[in-house]
């Protein structure tokens, strides 16, 4: 056991840290935003569908929930530019492995979102002469996003942590800039300590802000 | 099309290691986390905020940086494994929190009458648990804990990080022969996507099953 712990290195280094976790919560923010319309949409589209365009949609969904994100990650950024034509670098390979990642876990979360939305405010709706899109934006829409909003920052919090897959292709978010720093200077315990606290800090962070919003707009039942 | 043919054995033992490491981390954890998690709910308080303060900073970092603290930092503090082991040990560190928090809300689903009841007909704190707390709080975990279990499956392919050569490795290695990515990494999701949907069909059915049961 003769380690002795020596953080210089680390500080020397820690914009590779520092601007890590920035992208980090960067990709996270802009795939949660994606996925969210994603999510909405096929949600939507799902409550009022027939059964192909329905069946459709849970082949997504279940295709993205039982396959590894890292599997997705290389599918996207190394198969998918080889059987169409199109070109990227990692980084929007990754926001868009990332959205579609988030749009199938919210999917779900919406879908049961707009069911639990209690009947008689969809039968007021109708009774003040509200058209079907007015009931879906003014009233259904409102009431499920109050009702989501915990699972919505649950999710948010898994994609932060999914961000770290990201540094197998080379994004320079947290997770890589650790690894930058382990094998370049390896002081490797000194970084995964710091690293890890970065993560804790702020992901625990994140957590306790949005629980204040939740509490905020929570929907008596 | 021949070139997929004949990676298939190559593939199917990178299964197996994929396979043996998830049935290693699920026995593993099952055991470490039924016990912390009785820890965290009758343990005296010490024990109780040992185990929340483990569960809620494992479960605060990603999958892939426990698997490198404990592949790159273990060693340096004098705990030397192979790559294996490191991945087994990191997954199973994850999987017992996941457990804990199964164990706590399948316990906390209980009445409290439940316990008041053994207590007072005399049980020991052992058969208390035996008789009384675990067969009907395994209805309760039985639905979230397989489907927990694809989470192993799942997190297992970050393994290959690590050189181990389970499936979604030995992908990358006839990728890196053939130069056809696109139709090996479809296979290979295909082959995750069966496992992972027969155990999550299978939560589903076991939790529909057990829906009579009401809080």
């Amino acid at each position: 056991m003769g380690y002795h712990l020596s953080f210089n290195l680390i500080w020397r280094h820690f914009d590779k840290l520092w601007g890590g976790l920035l992208l980090s919560l960067e990709l996270a923010i802009i795939s949660i935003a994606i996925g969210a319309l994603i999510g909405l949409v096929l949600a939507v589209w799902y409550v009022s569908a027939g059964r192909v365009v329905r069946a459709i949609i849970a082949a997504y969904v279940e295709f993205i929930r039982n396959v590894p994100l890292i599997l997705l990650v290389y599918l996207v950024f190394y198969g998918l530019p080889t059987a169409i034509d199109i070109a990227y670098g990692p980084t929007t390979s990754f926001v868009l492995t990332l959205s579609l990642y988030a749009g199938a876990y919210l999917v779900e979360v919406f879908r049961s979102g707009l069911e639990a939305v209690p009947r008689g405010q969809l039968d007021a709706g109708k009774a003040l002469g509200l058209t079907p899109w007015q009931r879906l934006i003014d009233v259904r829409l409102p009431t499920m996003t109050r009702i989501t909003l915990p699972a919505l920052s649950n999710t948010f919090i898994s994609l932060f942590k999914d961000t770290s897959v990201a540094s197998v292709i080379a994004v320079p978010e947290l997770t890589y800039g650790a690894q930058w720093i382990n094998f370049s200077t390896f002081r490797i315990v000194e970084v995964y300590i710091v690293t890890t606290i970065m993560y804790l800090v702020t992901g625990y962070a994140i957590l306790f802000g949005l629980r204040q919003v939740e509490r905020r707009f929570r929907v008596e039942r | 099309m021949e070139q997929i043919l004949y990676a298939i054995p190559f593939l199917g033992h990178g299964l197996y290691i994929t396979l043996l490491v998830s049935a290693i981390v699920v026995a593993l954890s099952l055991f470490l986390g039924v016990l912390f998690g009785v820890g965290l709910v009758y343990g005296p308080w010490p024990v109780a905020l040992m185990v929340r303060i483990f569960s809620d900073c494992i479960r605060g970092i990603p999958i892939l940086v426990l698997i490198f603290v404990v592949y790159y930092g273990f060693p340096q503090l004098g705990l030397n494994m192979s790559s294996f082991w490191a991945a087994v040990l990191a997954l199973t560190l994850f999987k017992t929190a996941q457990v804990i928090e199964y164990v706590r809300g399948a316990i906390g689903s209980i009445p409290r009458g439940q316990m008041e009841g053994a207590m007072s007909i005399g049980l020991v704190f052992s058969d208390r648990l035996r008789f009384v707390i675990f067969p009907q709080a395994v209805r309760r975990f039985l639905p979230p804990w397989i489907n927990g279990v694809t989470d192993a499956i799942k997190g297992s392919a970050l393994v290959s990080l690590l050189g181990v050569v389970d499936l979604m490795q030995a992908i990358n290695q006839v990728i890196g022969r053939t130069y056809e990515p696109m139709p090996l990494y479809l296979l290979g999701a295909f082959i995750y996507f069966a496992i992972n949907y027969s155990l999550s069909s299978l939560s589903r059915m076991l939790e529909r099953r057990y829906s009579y049961i009401r809080d």
